[in-house]
């Protein structure tokens, strides 16, 4: 289901703090988010990728979940040139395609393969339990970690009770079409999921109340940062100043 | 019997989850130190659910709970009896829930103020003693049936509890497996109740029955000989069996 094909490596990427990677990436993500200009968002687009080379993941595997995102960007590049109002740049019959529509998809595009990639190359090069334990290191609500963890753990459990109804409707024959059985069919395999999965998280705060639980969830882990650490986080808070800074004599 | 041997005492238990049915009809139920309860019945018959209003997780709408000769009426009650109970689930899956299998059997003993070093040490422990070494960075979803089943009992013994209540512990093992689980049973010198379908697991594990049936449990201690018809290799000719 999940498959964290990214999170075990041998790269100085993968051996990092979590806690620092999880810093970084939240500060990247919102600086590139809220920058609107290319003279910035290019050199973090460079910067992105630099980090990707630092994590030696295999180029081929980023590209595909990469691929999967800028199939939603594409529909960008069909409406935004031939519906933003400005210069015109091209025209293909009676569409105007204009200079500022080219260029807001232009950021749109540079902005989500940044954070993506900043993403793949400190998110996904964590074990997700190792995040969570991160993230509680880092005072995030525990409600908040208790969700990412179990949403993990129990969405496997959540697909196999999935694939075994869609199962018990093919033996008997069930067919998708496009009519009024089907889309009951499907809205009945929704709802006895959700009701299920109540049912099943049901009996999972009762076992975890017999083992003691009483609200507080420990961890097992201790991090401990090191020189590299330091190193790393220094580097990349220079960079994303760097960044901001770009970004702020762009629009001064 | 000394009074303070006395773990639990339900007193004329009712239960019901809907209005027309009653799950538990004025049932009472004892259990001393060292008493080794095996519980049989139909499907639907209350077994999970005395289970659960022993551990608390459903209160009964008539009747009371003792635990450890204490009356036991409010959450916080049941919270101190739950550090000596162990309960273990008909599904490993509402059981395993952390990430990883040392996490999960730490699970227990860190909710009991254990430090993490402490927590580790006595998870490794226990999962030595199922035979389970090795195991403790495999994730819980991705173990199989069998593995999930001798897991989900390491989480349990890992809070080294008094009392072990368990709700069909082989069901759904292969036979391997569940020899390993019925040896490591009789092995523990703790006192427990069973659930279970599986006679052959109860005679070897349990020194008595129990059987529960229309809300009411009842004492099974006839010792009835019976006739089997059985099926082997060299069938026809005379032969011997041990008991």
């Amino acid at each position: 289901m999940i498959e964290e094909q990214f999170s075990t490596g041998e790269s100085f990427v993968h051996g990092l703090d979590p806690r620092i990677k999880i810093i970084v990436a939240i500060l990247f993500s919102v600086v590139v988010a809220v920058s609107s200009n290319l003279l910035a968002l290019l050199p973090a687009l460079a910067l992105s990728l630099f980090l990707m080379a630092l994590t030696r993941l295999s180029p081929r595997k980023v590209f595909y979940r990469l691929l999967l995102v800028n199939g939603l960007i594409l529909f960008l590049w069909l409406l935004l040139p031939f519906t933003y109002k400005g210069e015109t740049l091209f025209t293909i019959g009676p569409l105007v395609g204009t200079k500022e529509g080219v260029l807001y998809a232009s950021r749109i595009t540079v902005k989500c393969n940044t954070i993506l990639l900043a993403m793949i190359a400190l998110l996904a090069t964590t074990p997700i339990f190792t995040l969570g334990h991160a993230m509680s290191k880092l005072y995030i609500p525990d409600k908040i970690i208790h969700l990412f963890l179990f949403t993990y753990r129990y969405i496997h459990v959540i697909f196999q009770e999935y694939r075994r109804l869609t199962n018990a409707m093919r033996i008997r024959g069930f067919m998708p079409r496009t009519n009024i059985h089907t889309y009951r069919s499907y809205a009945y395999l929704v709802g006895m999921l959700l009701v299920r999965s109540y049912d099943r998280a049901e009996r999972i705060h009762r076992a975890m109340l017999c083992r003691g639980f009483s609200g507080k969830y420990y961890t097992l882990s201790r991090f401990s940062i090191n020189i590299g650490d330091i190193l790393y986080l220094s580097l990349m808070l220079a960079a994303i100043l760097g960044l901001v800074f770009l970004q702020w004599r762009a629009i001064a | 019997m000394e009074s303070n041997s006395l773990i639990i005492n339900l007193k004329d238990i009712s239960f019901s989850y809907s209005e027309d049915k009653l799950v538990l009809d004025h049932l009472s139920f004892h259990l001393h130190r060292g008493d080794r309860i095996g519980l049989v019945g139909p499907n639907g018959s209350g077994k999970t659910t005395l289970l659960h209003i022993i551990m608390g997780l459903l209160r009964p709408s008539s009747g009371r709970v003792e635990l450890f000769g204490k009356p036991a009426n409010e959450e916080k009650d049941f919270r101190a009896a739950r550090r000596r109970i162990g309960l273990l689930f008909q599904d490993a899956d509402d059981q395993l829930f952390s990430p990883t299998v040392l996490e999960d059997v730490a699970f227990g003993p860190l909710n009991l103020g254990k430090s993490p070093e402490e927590a580790r040490d006595t998870a490794l422990k226990t999962l030595a003693r199922l035979d389970l070494s090795g195991f403790e960075n495999r994730i819980t979803y991705k173990l199989s049936g069998g593995e999930k089943g001798l897991v989900s009992l390491a989480t349990v013994l890992a809070m080294d509890p008094e009392v072990l209540l368990l709700d069909e512990p082989t069901n759904g093992l292969d036979e391997d497996t569940e020899e390993k689980i019925t040896d490591i049973l009789k092995g523990l010198n703790l006192s427990c109740i069973f659930i279970s379908h599986n006679l052959d697991f109860l005679s070897k594990c349990t020194d008595r029955m129990y059987a529960m049936s229309n809300g009411k449990i009842s004492l099974d201690e006839a010792l009835v000989p019976h006739p089997h018809i059985h099926a082997h290799e060299f069938g026809r000719l005379p032969h011997e069996h041990k008991s």
